[in-house]
């Protein structure tokens, strides 16, 4: 790392040495921008908060009354002479890569990040937020959460239909069909993908507190109730959508005979889905695969990359080995440890 | 094939027996026979041998892929299994295949054996091309000899049973070898598996289904209550050795592994022994090796599975004997429905002094209390406790729950494994449901006592820095390898520890700073001199976490010195 650079890895966290203030820092500092809502890159206890204008309904939901100043999409703001400007990540609502300008230098701090596939398709784009923007600078600081090649994203439009199906199934088998997916993020995808004429949906009350900011975003979601608000008769036929923490909790005792499954990129490996211990594994993910990642990180014509959380040494070698400048940081992004996706309940949360 | 590769996927989505069933049965309802037969073959156990050398397969895999060798490696370690990796690495296939099971099998897959490595990749390439993920997962399984599936082979005859209308114990019957590598599965022999007739369809060497043991899990203060009184059970020492049937019939010796094995060449001293049973006759009972008239520990029964041709040497070395504890066939009459008790002396009539085909002697004692007592003699007779049989028993199959102790179950009344506390010193990743956590140790022992939990720590503190130990300083010696015992929870757990605490990695090997001490659990110990700490220990596994111990307090190699007396 030199000298000049223009995020450096501190004990707080990131930070830009010109413009003094921190990126997603995990102990509290006194200015954080932030790249998006979940809970280990949006953390109590800063002074000032700066984030993307679309993400502001999801961050004060999560973290109550904060100093908050946002910014629209593209709109830069200056600080300590430092440019600062959001760009969609395609993550969850209102999430941002952060591009930092200074000096005729141009880092991007990437966040979590969704891309799927080696070419752009607008089938496989997420559609509850606005969609990854590729950003061109000299240094792009990226996440790797699934950076191994076994990480592939099959075409959305299957992994729906295999939903379905599930769903349709168990309803004909009269049984309620529980989805655990992360409740920011992964809940509204499964919503909007999901085919709603198949039987009434019901989600957990975390679930709907985000719907709402969501649907206040003019985010379209289908209809969704209350487990209380369903005939008792029609609970058999429901998809039940909830966080990862319902699963064997006595809340889905009111849903009698059912079947369960779990939507994450890492249901990839038969070995999680086992683990995990539910009847079906989706593999849906919020993050970048493998070809995504190399197609994002091609995109910004970055000469140097610096990874963060996930599979950092292989990415690290992969792109030294295309000759591109690349090292890590350690950060407490996602609450696993160094290079495998460590205890399931803490990556599943994001993945 | 892809037929298949759906049963597979189903059978792995579900933990419930009842829908394993019903999806067993579904496919056997619209299996061809042929393919039928190869699915009952792969679902019950069997392997063929590896078909296509692993390092043809990760050469091609990486070549197909696009990626570099160690980018594979990278996620084989965390994908946790070969096939899977393969699976997920390769790109989409382009075309598509409609061949059944057994035309994949023996048209394609068999006829590659010791073909040259050029023509099985090209091979191998072509059918990856045309499988989806799933089915290449299965292809690259069974090349690769490493098929595994989450079935039990008495929920296959349940199924074949349920959906052929014949009755479960004969499915079982004629399942009896039904694995074995020198037979191949056809479509004739599946038909036999379900046919009606009652005549004998199968091999005239057929044995029976294995009735398996439980551990018993009661005091002996129990006993009384729960038993019975010990008059109305046979006791008998439990032997350290391989299960094994003797079948002899028209003339000729069958003898069979509980794995399904046909191993009668392997033990010629026991096939020349039962030469003189009369034909129908099956003897159930335990192979050891029997020298100086008392039985040698396991690891010399090891040592000679291992050895490839049966020299004098090795037959002098480790000679062995079978021990007959039950008779399933007289005078070609199933007894499988008898009492223990009159098998017990239809037995003991058949059974002579042959010093290579013994009786396995009954223990009486007047109550549970004095049996208790000789129980204690059993490491020094060489043996791991008692086997209970209640003698109004009939010969069961396989391994079924009894809530009811007096019932029908054989009992293994084991001793108290030998245990040490040991300290956790490496850690492995595991395999398939517990792949990227690590849940594989290496522990070590004292070289001797510490004096205190401060030289203790001055050791920790070299470890760390990654001093080499010196040879006459206090260090913690190597000596057992052990991955079962503990729960989900507890792994999780040690696999935090494990992280938090790496010294170094060695590919899918960590070293860690010593924190963690575990009391571990084993069935015998040996001297060896292939291992560092000049011991070897016999099924080792972890009975806790000792928290409650600090490092200094772990055993020492003199711990284990003494243990070789007991």
């Amino acid at each position: 790392m030199s000298a000049d650079d223009l995020v450096v890895s501190r004990p707080e966290g990131l930070y830009c040495p010109p413009g003094d203030f921190y990126l997603d820092p995990w102990r509290p500092v006194d200015r954080a921008v932030i790249t998006h809502g979940h809970g280990d890159h949006a953390r109590y206890g800063h002074a000032h908060y700066l984030a993307a204008a679309e993400g502001a309904s999801i961050l004060r939901t999560r973290l109550g009354e904060i100093d908050l100043t946002t910014l629209p999409y593209g709109e830069p703001v200056s600080h300590n002479g430092v440019r600062v400007s959001f760009h969609p990540a395609g993550h969850v609502l209102g999430s941002a890569q952060v591009r930092l300008e200074h000096a005729g230098r141009v880092w991007v701090v990437s966040g979590d990040y969704y891309v799927a596939g080696e070419r752009d398709d607008p089938r496989e784009h997420n559609t509850t937020c606005a969609p990854f923007e590729p950003v061109q600078c000299d240094c792009f600081i990226t996440e790797s959460t699934f950076g191994l090649p076994i990480y592939r994203w099959a075409p959305q439009g299957s992994i729906f239909a295999s939903i379905n199906a599930w769903w349709r199934a168990n309803a004909e088998a009269g049984r309620a069909s529980i989805l655990l997916g992360y409740s920011l993020g992964k809940a509204q995808r499964i919503l909007q993908g999901v085919d709603a004429s198949i039987g009434p949906i019901v989600v957990h009350g975390a679930v709907d507190t985000v719907n709402r900011a969501y649907r206040a975003a003019g985010v379209p979601l289908p209809r969704t109730q209350f487990v209380t608000e369903v005939e008792p008769a029609l609970l058999a036929q429901c998809l039940v959508v909830a966080p990862p923490s319902a699963q064997r909790s006595p809340w889905l005792r009111r849903f009698g005979d059912y079947s369960d499954a779990f939507a994450s990129g890492w249901m990839q490996v038969r070995g999680t889905r086992r683990r995990r211990a539910v009847d079906r594994g989706f593999v849906l993910s919020d993050h970048a695969d493998w070809p995504g990642l190399q197609r994002a990180i091609a995109a910004t014509g970055a000469a140097r990359v610096i990874v963060t959380h996930g599979f950092e040494a292989v990415m690290v070698r992969w792109l030294t080995e295309q000759g591109i400048e690349a090292g890590a940081f350690a950060t407490e992004f996602g609450d696993r440890d160094d290079d495998e996706p460590g205890s399931a309940a803490a990556s599943d949360a994001t993945a | 094939m892809k037929r298949f590769a759906a049963l597979f996927a189903e059978l792995d989505s579900t933990t419930a027996t009842n829908e394993k069933v019903a999806a067993l049965k579904r496919y056997f309802a619209h299996a061809a026979p042929a393919d039928a037969a190869w699915a009952v073959y792969f679902l019950s156990g069997g392997k063929p041998r590896q078909v296509v050398p692993s390092a043809v397969l990760h050469r091609l895999a990486c070549e197909r892929a696009g990626i570099a060798g160690w980018l594979f490696d990278a996620s084989y370690q965390s994908v946790g299994d070969f096939a899977e990796t393969v699976a997920h690495v390769l790109p989409p296939p382009t075309r598509a295949s409609d061949l059944g099971l057994a035309e994949w099998i023996e048209a394609r897959l068999l006829p590659l054996r010791g073909a040259d490595p050029v023509t099985q990749a090209e091979r191998v390439a072509l059918w990856w091309d045309e499988l989806d993920s799933a089915g290449r997962f299965l292809f690259t399984k069974l090349i690769g000899g490493g098929f595994r599936v989450g079935v039990s082979k008495l929920l296959v005859q349940r199924a074949l049973a349920e959906s052929s209308g014949v009755d479960q114990k004969r499915i079982a019957q004629r399942m009896m070898g039904y694995t074995d590598a020198r037979a191949t599965p056809s479509g004739r022999r599946y038909l036999d598996l379900i046919a009606h007739d009652a005549a004998e369809t199968g091999d005239v060497g057929q044995p029976y289904p294995f009735f398996l043991a439980y551990p018993l899990d009661a005091t002996v203060a129990e006993f009384d209550a729960r038993l019975g009184p010990p008059t109305d059970w046979i006791a008998e020492w439990k032997y350290d050795g391989i299960r094994a049937q003797v079948v002899k019939r028209a003339g000729q010796i069958w003898i069979w592994s509980r794995g399904e094995e046909l191993v009668t060449e392997r033990f010629p001293e026991i096939e020349s022994a039962a030469a003189a049973l009369p034909d129908g006759t099956v003897l159930d009972g335990e192979i050891v090796v029997w020298k100086d008239d008392a039985v040698a520990p396991f690891n010399l029964l090891q040592q000679r599975i291992g050895r490839k041709t049966l020299t004098k040497k090795v037959l002098a070395d480790a000679p062995v004997a079978f021990i007959a504890y039950d008779i399933l066939e007289w005078a070609s009459v199933d007894l499988r429905e008898r009492t223990t008790q009159e098998r017990r002396a239809q037995l003991e009539a058949v059974v002579g002094a042959h010093p290579r085909l013994r009786l396995s002697p009954v223990v009486s004692a007047s109550d549970w209390n004095a049996l208790a007592a000789l129980r204690d003699e059993s490491r020094a007779r060489g043996v791991e406790g008692f086997m209970l049989k209640h003698r109004g028993a009939r010969y069961g199959i396989g391994r079924r729950k009894q809530d009811d102790l007096a019932g029908g179950a054989w009992w293994k009344w084991k001793i108290e494994p030998l245990s040490v506390d040991a300290v956790l010193l490496y850690a492995q990743a595991g395999h398939g449901r517990r792949a990227s956590l690590y849940t594989d140790y290496t522990f070590a022992v004292w070289n001797r006592a510490p004096r205190d939990a401060n030289e203790a720590k001055a050791v920790v503190d070299a470890i760390a820095r990654r001093e080499p130990a010196t040879a006459e300083g206090l260090q913690l010696v190597p000596f057992a390898k052990a991955y079962s015992g503990l729960t989900d929870e507890e792994i999780a757990g040690v696999d935090r520890v494990v992280r938090r605490t790496t010294l170094e990695k060695f590919g899918p090997v960590r070293s860690v700073v010593p924190t963690l001490v575990f009391e571990l659990g084993f069935e015998g110990i040996n001297r060896s001199a292939r291992h560092r700490s000049g011991i070897a220990v016999r099924f080792p596994r972890m009975l806790r976490i000792r928290s409650d111990k600090p490092l200094h307090e772990a055993d020492t190699l003199q711990t284990l010195e003494a243990l070789l007396g007991v």
